[in-house]
């Protein structure tokens, strides 16, 4: 084969390479494109019906407009919406962390075979899709007396984020020196009390990659939050938008689009600083 | 990186490393209250579901009677469930399908130094991150009855001539082909940052010597680079497929299972029986079919988690 590769060849291969770049981009950004280009346009701009080819909809055929946000912040309850989806998230979060940081730990340094069997079947539990659950919960959420109360997704939550974040912090934990507890524990510190001082501290990366992956998560959710609030006034934002925001069968497509970009983009920052992280979670076993 | 391979276990040989006594009473107290949560709301309600779907319980009452198989024998006589089960496995497989193959193309384009890489690996990951009932929301407004972005570049391109329309969500098909977009547009970047990091764990010293052995792209790619990444790719997949044949959102902020019950996966089907219709038995029983697929990949799973500890 030849190793040289000529100038034309490589040439071609930029621009091949450069092509498939641009064209995965447009698929992947279109959408927020058009979300973008909806919240900002007037009505008469935006509802002219894809028959008139003389109306180019992907520019700005009149001036942009802030009616669809103030539509939004003004007279919509997306405020509301986004404070309970807030709110559940943080509980979630602290419960979260109660339960996956002893358990993370436990798992990396105190447990032995059994341990990683263990570890492994919290992981399978992950697989267990909440379109399964959603029927029995349906059940045990109103024998508790939570229909239609944040509670209920208070308490349901952390089955999605418990697993995968023991197993995350699992991983992380493992990969501290085990000398750092051991030495402080020579010391005359008690095991505890080394977790504590001396480990905890250092495993405040994974524990903020935790707290971003449990928020996210529960912004995300979708299915628990359509089965168990019915009251639009308790909605989470990511049922609230698609379920409430849209009255009859009028949509306010510049409102709801708006609504959209204002939730996504922020999640997708984070997601995008933590990727890393995020993948080492998935990949703990394929990857050395 | 961490893996499940590299952790020293109890039997080795001098007494520091071996976990004492007090450590172990320790580890279970500390383990309790995660796994005690996760029996009591995993897999009690897994187990709960089983038990509903032998049941005639119904979404207004606690009370119920035992009504053995006859909820498995009426969905599955069901038109709508046949449906439903076909759909569920059509859109998992041609998505999964598209995202492997589109995910390693893309993952090798992004392997390659670039201007502006930072910002395209941001752009191209926004899909995964967006809550995905807000971003089927934005796909429900370009695929539209009136205003379709894309009827209109259809239009303009004169594939769409005088007359002809394209009702995207009032077709069968047309609404399949919606669907499996949305899952493909979800999807690859997930697969695409699983396949990078398995693209980047692979040494250079292998990409050149099989340069030097005399091993062309395609070979390399094929011969030598994809064996090497099949634990990685198996997760890719194994999640991908997960992910998809679980859903409901998509369909049901979509479609709603539409025309006449035609888009319908499992998992919105038990919705529209369970929780809409009431019928909480039936519902449970749809669901239950999605069990046995979720049990092989637990099991594949499991053998390649078993295979790159060996390795």
């Amino acid at each position: 084969m030849a190793a040289a590769v000529s100038p034309g060849r490589r040439a071609l291969g930029v621009v091949v390479h450069r092509a498939t770049i641009l064209f995965f981009l447009a698929f992947a950004v279109f959408p927020f494109y058009w979300m973008v280009v909806t919240s900002f346009k007037q009505n008469a701009d935006l509802y002219v019906g894809a028959t008139n080819t003389a109306h180019n909809p992907f520019i700005f055929n009149r001036a942009p407009t802030l009616d669809h946000l103030r539509l939004l912040f003004g007279q919509t309850l997306y405020l509301t919406w986004l404070s309970n989806t807030l709110l559940v998230g943080g509980i979630v979060v602290v419960i979260t962390l109660l339960l996956t940081v002893p358990a993370g730990y436990s798992l990396a340094r105190l447990t032995g075979r059994w341990g990683e069997r263990l570890s492994i079947g919290i992981f399978l539990t992950y697989l267990v899709p909440s379109t399964l659950l959603f029927i029995p919960f349906s059940r045990l959420v109103s024998l508790m007396g939570l229909q239609n109360s944040l509670w209920s997704l208070v308490v349901i939550y952390p089955t999605f984020t418990v697993p995968f974040c023991t197993w995350l912090l699992m991983g992380f934990f493992k990969g501290l020196p085990k000398e750092i507890e051991e030495s402080a524990m020579v010391d005359g510190c008690s095991r505890a009390g080394a977790v504590w001082r001396i480990v905890l501290p250092l495993a405040v990366p994974g524990l903020l990659t935790v707290v971003i992956f449990a928020l996210t998560l529960v912004i995300q959710e979708f299915v628990y939050s359509l089965t168990f609030i019915s009251s639009v006034q308790r909605m989470t934002v990511s049922v609230g938008v698609p379920v409430a925001l849209v009255r009859g069968d009028v949509y306010y497509w510049g409102s709801l689009m708006a609504a959209c970009l204002i939730t996504s983009v922020p999640i997708a920052i984070v997601y995008n600083i933590f990727l890393d992280r995020f993948i080492a979670g998935f990949t703990v076993g394929a990857i050395k | 990186m961490t893996s499940t391979a590299a952790v020293p276990v109890a039997p080795v040989l001098h007494a520091g490393d071996t976990i004492r006594r007090s450590d172990r009473r320790l580890g279970v107290v500390m383990l309790a209250p995660a796994v005690t949560y996760i029996a009591l709301l995993v897999a009690l309600p897994f187990l709960l579901a089983l038990f509903l779907s032998l049941t005639n319980s119904s979404a207004g009452s606690l009370e119920f009677s035992f009504v053995g198989l006859s909820n498995f024998r009426a969905v599955i006589a069901s038109p709508v469930f046949q449906r439903a089960l076909r759909n569920t496995f059509v859109f998992t497989f041609v998505s999964q399908l598209a995202v492997i193959v589109l995910g390693n193309v893309l993952a090798r384009a992004l392997m390659r130094p670039f201007f502006g890489k930072t910002l395209a690996r941001f752009l191209i990951l926004m899909p995964w991150a967006a809550p995905i009932s807000l971003a089927t929301l934005g796909w429900l407004w370009i695929f539209d009855s009136t205003f379709s972005v894309i009827n209109w570049v259809l239009k303009v391109a004169g594939w769409l001539g005088p007359g002809q329309w394209y009702y995207w969500l009032g077709d069968t098909t047309l609404g399949m082909v919606a669907i499996v977009t949305i899952h493909v547009w979800r999807m690859l970047p997930f697969s695409t940052v699983i396949l990078l990091a398995g693209l980047t764990s692979i040494p250079n010293e292998v990409r050149e010597a099989s340069a030097i052995d005399g091993a062309g792209t395609l070979a390399r790619i094929f011969q030598i680079e994809i064996p090497m990444m099949r634990p990685i790719l198996t997760v890719a997949v194994l999640f991908g497929v997960v992910f998809t044949f679980t859903d409901m959102s998509v369909v049901y902020l979509l479609t709603r299972g539409g025309p006449y019950n035609s888009t319908h996966v499992l998992a919105s089907l038990a919705f529209q029986d369970g929780v809409l219709g009431g019928d909480v038995g039936r519902g449970a029983s749809v669901a239950i079919f999605l069990v046995p697929v979720l049990v092989v990949l637990a099991i594949v799973m499991l053998r390649s988690s078993r295979r790159a500890e060996v390795v």
